[in-house]
């Protein structure tokens, strides 16, 4: 197995941009491993793990007519990573409520001080341009119990903002 | 008795529908036996279906008194199990012994009702709940040749997004 590299790409939002990306990907003898994507405000978002059997400068030459013909932005880095290596995570916050500054960073702020590593994070705004509402969910481990977390967001909530702390407990059968 | 190699996805034994039981003899219950080690053998484990060690046969059994806060019958084995009442539903997450590294969302009924035999060919009915009521409904996919992989639903939306949806047109 050769070099895994993360690539980073972004554009405006058009159908085909997947097949295309991952056509000159797979014709270059590249091999794909996991991968986030998501239209975020318009634009198409790629996160992506790949091997290449080539340096880090040939990856981005073989995506290069493709983003210039899709108006793409292209990043390439090698990593350090392999695939099989998932942590299962043990809790899920929910969080919404009106849209306003420091929100994030005030919630992620308490969880980590109580504790919460966090695997995976999406958030969204929703509502209308009047009134905006902001949604996150994130899933991670809760290294110091789901109940540190819940005090941890307990002012917040107090303010008007709707916060669900769920155990995740993964059935295996 | 012995812990058994499990099969793994994509082996194709383990889409395939399992015959009924209809000997309850000692092979049988030298099977269940297999079955239970081999479940207890693996991480975390509270379910196993016959089909996972290649025995295409509707045999299975769970345990989750392993869990704390759930509510549990113990250990039970599931012949030739039939469901007869769902209600509710929620969704959780799973994994399987035969999907090794990776686990996923799936919505299941919070409440069943349902009759299996034992190893003996006793016949029981149990009403069952929660995290007993998914790992039961999980192990009987297994037996109809369906993973959990076949059930996955998004990760992304736990509050499912309404559509927006048209205004009804004005009479003519």
């Amino acid at each position: 197995m050769g070099q895994w590299y993360m690539l980073t790409l972004v554009g405006k939002d058009r159908p085909g941009i997947v097949a295309r990306v991952s056509k000159a990907l797979y014709e270059g003898g590249c091999n794909l491993g996991e991968a986030s994507m998501f239209r975020l405000g318009g634009n198409f978002t790629i996160m992506l793990m790949a091997t290449a059997p080539k340096a880090a400068g040939d990856v981005d030459a073989l995506l290069k007519p493709v983003c210039a013909e899709l108006d793409l932005r292209c990043h390439v880095d090698p990593i350090e990573g392999k695939l099989h290596n998932h942590v299962e995570p043990n809790v899920r916050v929910t969080l919404f409520g009106a849209d306003r500054a420091g929100i994030v960073a005030r919630a992620t702020g308490a969880l980590a001080a109580a504790g919460l590593n966090i695997l995976h994070l999406e958030s969204d705004v929703g509502g209308t341009e009047a009134e905006p509402i902001y949604i996150m969910q994130i899933e991670g481990v809760a290294h110091q119990g789901i109940e540190a977390l819940r005090a941890a967001l307990a002012d917040m909530a107090r303010e008007g903002v709707t916060i669900h702390v769920a155990p995740i407990d993964t059935l295996i059968g | 008795m012995a812990v058994l190699p499990i099969l793994h996805y994509p082996d194709p034994r383990l889409a395939e529908v399992c015959a009924p039981v209809e000997r309850f003899d000692d092979e049988l219950r030298a099977l269940i036996v297999s079955l239970e080690e081999t479940m207890r053998a693996g991480p975390g484990g509270v379910g196993i279906a016959a089909p996972q060690v290649g025995r295409l046969i509707r045999a299975a059994l769970v345990d989750v008194s392993s869990k704390r806060d759930v509510k549990n019958h113990g250990r039970v084995v599931l012949i030739n199990p039939e469901i007869l009442e769902w209600d509710g539903f929620a969704v959780g997450r799973e994994g399987c012994m035969s999907v090794p590294d990776y686990t996923g969302n799936v919505i299941r009924a919070e409440r069943i009702r349902l009759t299996a035999l034992d190893e003996t060919g006793a016949a029981h009915e149990y009403a069952m709940e929660g995290y007993e009521a998914r790992a039961v409904q999980h192990e009987i996919d297994h037996l109809d040749g369906l993973l959990f992989l076949d059930r996955l639903v998004s990760r992304r939306n736990d509050l499912f997004r309404r559509k927006v949806y048209q205004e009804p047109k004005a009479p003519k």
